[in-house]
C-alpha cells in the first residue's frame, strides 16, 4: 500500500514536469454504407518544463470501444452433437481495444503500473468484468481475447509508436469493418523505465451515420414501424418485379 | 463493392449478396419453391449471424411470394377460402415459433435449434426430391405411364367443422389444414422459410387439393405469415436487416422472374436432381458443423438482448 501511494506521488510530481499533448486526424468515425473498416491516426508531443531526466521516454496508446454486456458459451459434444452447454456472463467486455507501445510491452510498462493502469489487453478485460465464479472462468476469458483477436478487435501492437527526438511520437490504429458504435476513449500513457509519468484520454465518436444511422436507430426505438416498413419494401419490389417483366414480356 | 449492413453489423460484398439473391431466385422461379431453406443457410455460411438471417430471409419472402401470388391471382389459381384457413393456422404457429425462438436464444441454444431443423429438414426434402425426380427421368425412359390421380379419403373427411372449398372443389374439416398452416408458421419463425415445401405436399397429399391451386394457395397464405413473421422478428429481436433484404430481393425477385420463364420451357427433371442434391449439399454441410468438433469451443453472444 505504502508503495502504491509513494508510486502516486512520484508520477503526480513528475507529471508536472513532463506532460503529453496529442492530436488525431479524426474525432468522428462515421459508419457509413460502405464503411469497410478506419484508421486512426494519433500523434503528440512530450512538453516539458525542465530538461528531460535520464532515460529513454516510452508511450502508450490504447483505444478502447464501448463496452458491453456477453454470454461467452462453451461447446461440447451431446449425443454426438457439438452444442453451447456452458455459458459465462461478462457484465462488460470492450467491443475494441487496442494497445500500441513504442517499444515491447514489457519494457513501456511494469506490472505494477499495468495492474494500476490496465493497459495490457487481459488486464484491460478483466478490470471491467463481472466475477467470473465458474471453476474456469478464465478459459472463458481467454477466449474472449483469442475470439476478438482473431476479428482484430482486440489488437497488441507493440513497436508500433514512433518516437521522434524523445518529444514527438505517432501511431495509427486500425479498426475493423464489423465495429459497433458508441464512444471510444483513446488514451495516451507516457512512462519512463516502466513508470507512468503522464495520462491523458479523449473520445472518439464513433457512429453509424446517414442511411445507416436512420435505419438503425430506427429498428430499435420504433420496432413496429420498421417491420411495417421493411414488409412496405418487400410488398412494392414484388409488385415492381413482377410488372416490370409483364411489360417485357409484352414488348 | 463491401457494403456494411446496419444490422448485422457486419460488412459483405455487395455482388454475393446480388448472386445470392439472383441465384436462388432462378431456382425459386424454376421450381415453384420459395427457395428461403437455400438462401438461410448460404447466408450463415458467408457470416450473417443465424438471428439476423432468419428474420431477413422471412422478410425477403414477402416479396418473392408476393411476386408469386400476383401471377396466380390473375390466373385465377389461389383457393382465397382454404388460404385463409390455413393462415389462421399460419398466424398461431409464427406466434408459438417466435416464443421457443427466443427461448432458446436467451439460454444460447438457438443457433443449434435453427441447424438442426434445417438438417432435419434439408434432409428429408432433398432425398424425397432426389428419389421423385429419379423415378420420374426412369419413367420418361421407360415410356409413359399414366398418372394416377390420387383421390385421398382419409381422416380429413371424418373429422368435424366440414367446410366446402369451392375452388377447391373439396368438402373437408377445416382441422387438418388449420394443423398444416401451425406447422408452416412454426417453421416459418424458426428457419426463415415461407414453408412451401411441407405445405405444397400436404396440400396435395394430406387435404387432398387439385395441383393446379396448390402453388397460388401455398403463395398466398406465406406472404402473410411470413410478413408476420418479419414483423415479430423486428419487434422483439431487432434482427429484421432491411439492407440486408432489399439486396437479396433484388437478386432475388428478378431471378425468379427469369426462373420462371425456364421453368415453362425446360424438362425440369435433370434440374430437379440438381437441387436435390445442393439441397442435400447444404445439409451436410450444416451437419457437418454439428459433427465434427470445431476448431474454436468458445463463442460470444450479445447478453444485453434478454
Amino acid at each position: 500500500m505504502l508503495r502504491l501511494i509513494l508510486l502516486i506521488l512520484i508520477s503526480a510530481s513528475s507529471a508536472i514536469a513532463e506532460s503529453v499533448v496529442i492530436g488525431m486526424d479524426k474525432e468522428k468515425v462515421g459508419i457509413t454504407a460502405t464503411f469497410d473498416g478506419s484508421q486512426i491516426l494519433l500523434f503528440g508531443a512530450v512538453k516539458r518544463d525542465k530538461p528531460a531526466p535520464l532515460g529513454n521516454i516510452q508511450v502508450i496508446v490504447t483505444i478502447a470501444g464501448p463496452s458491453e454486456p456477453i454470454s461467452v458459451h462453451r461447446k461440447s459434444k451431446v449425443f454426438g452433437i457439438w452444442m453451447n452447454t456452458d455459458t459465462v456472463e461478462v457484465d462488460a467486455a470492450p467491443s475494441f481495444y487496442a494497445v500500441a507501445t513504442s517499444s515491447d510491452f514489457s519494457s513501456t510498462i511494469n506490472d505494477t503500473e499495468d495492474l494500476r493502469y490496465k493497459v495490457s489487453i487481459p488486464r484491460a478485460i478483466r478490470s471491467v468484468g463481472a466475477p467470473m465464479n465458474v471453476l474456469d472462468a478464465a478459459l472463458f476469458s481467454d477466449a474472449v481475447i483469442r475470439i476478438r483477436s482473431d476479428q482484430g478487435l482486440y489488437q497488441l501492437l507493440e513497436n508500433t509508436v514512433d518516437i521522434d527526438e524523445q518529444t514527438l511520437f505517432q501511431t495509427s490504429i486500425e479498426m475493423p469493418a464489423d465495429i459497433s458504435d458508441g464512444d471510444y476513449t483513446a488514451r495516451i500513457l507516457l512512462t519512463r523505465g516502466g513508470n507512468v509519468i503522464d495520462e491523458f484520454t479523449t473520445i472518439i465518436d464513433v457512429r453509424k451515420v446517414g442511411l445507416e444511422r436512420f435505419l438503425f436507430n430506427m429498428s430499435r426505438e420504433n420496432p413496429l414501424a420498421y417491420g411495417l416498413m421493411s414488409i412496405a419494401i418487400a410488398i412494392f419490389a414484388g409488385w415492381a418485379a413482377s410488372l416490370l417483366f409483364r411489360f417485357f414480356r409484352t414488348t | 463493392m463491401q457494403i456494411y449492413l446496419p444490422i448485422a453489423e457486419v460488412s459483405v460484398s455487395a455482388f454475393v449478396l446480388l448472386g445470392l439473391g439472383g441465384i436462388v431466385g432462378i431456382l425459386s422461379g424454376m421450381f415453384g419453391v420459395g427457395g428461403g431453406f437455400l438462401m438461410t443457410p448460404l447466408l450463415f455460411f458467408i457470416g450473417i449471424p443465424p438471428a439476423v438471417a432468419v428474420a431477413t430471409e422471412a422478410n425477403q419472402i414477402v416479396a418473392s411470394s408476393f411476386s408469386g401470388a400476383l401471377a396466380h391471382l390473375k390466373r385465377k389459381t389461389v383457393d382465397l377460402k382454404m388460404g385463409s384457413i390455413l393462415l389462421i393456422g399460419g398466424l398461431l404457429g409464427a406466434g408459438i415459433g417466435i416464443i421457443i425462438f427466443n427461448y432458446l436464444k436467451s439460454l444460447g441454444q438457438v443457433d443449434l435449434l435453427v441447424k438442426l431443423c434445417y438438417v432435419a429438414f434439408l434432409g428429408i426434402i432433398g432425398s424425397l426430391m432426389f428419389i421423385e425426380s429419379l423415378r420420374a427421368i426412369l419413367k420418361t425412359q421407360g415410356g409413359s405411364i399414366p398418372k394416377k390421380v390420387r383421390r385421398p379419403r382419409g381422416f380429413a373427411q371424418q373429422l368435424p367443422f366440414k367446410i366446402r372449398f369451392r375452388t377447391s372443389g373439396l368438402y373437408i374439416s377445416i382441422i387438418p389444414p388449420i394443423l398444416v398452416g401451425l406447422l408452416v408458421g412454426i417453421l416459418s419463425a424458426i428457419m426463415g422459410v415461407g414453408g412451401g415445401f411441407i405445405m405444397v405436399p400436404a396440400m396435395i397429399y394430406i387435404l387432398g387439393m387439385p395441383t393446379k391451386v396448390v402453388v397460388g394457395t401455398s403463395l398466398f397464405q406465406i406472404i402473410f405469415v411470413t410478413g408476420f413473421t418479419t414483423l415479430l422478428h423486428a419487434t422483439t429481436n431487432y434482427t429484421v436487416d432491411i439492407a440486408l433484404a432489399v439486396l437479396l430481393l433484388l437478386g432475388g425477385v428478378l431471378g425468379a422472374q427469369l426462373g420462371s420463364q425456364f421453368g415453362t420451357r425446360l424438362r425440369a427433371e435433370q434440374l430437379r436432381i440438381l437441387l436435390a442434391l445442393m439441397v442435400i449439399a447444404v445439409c451436410i454441410k450444416i451437419a457437418l458443423d454439428l459433427l465434427i468438433m470445431p476448431s474454436e469451443l468458445y463463442s460470444i453472444s450479445d447478453a444485453s438482448m434478454h
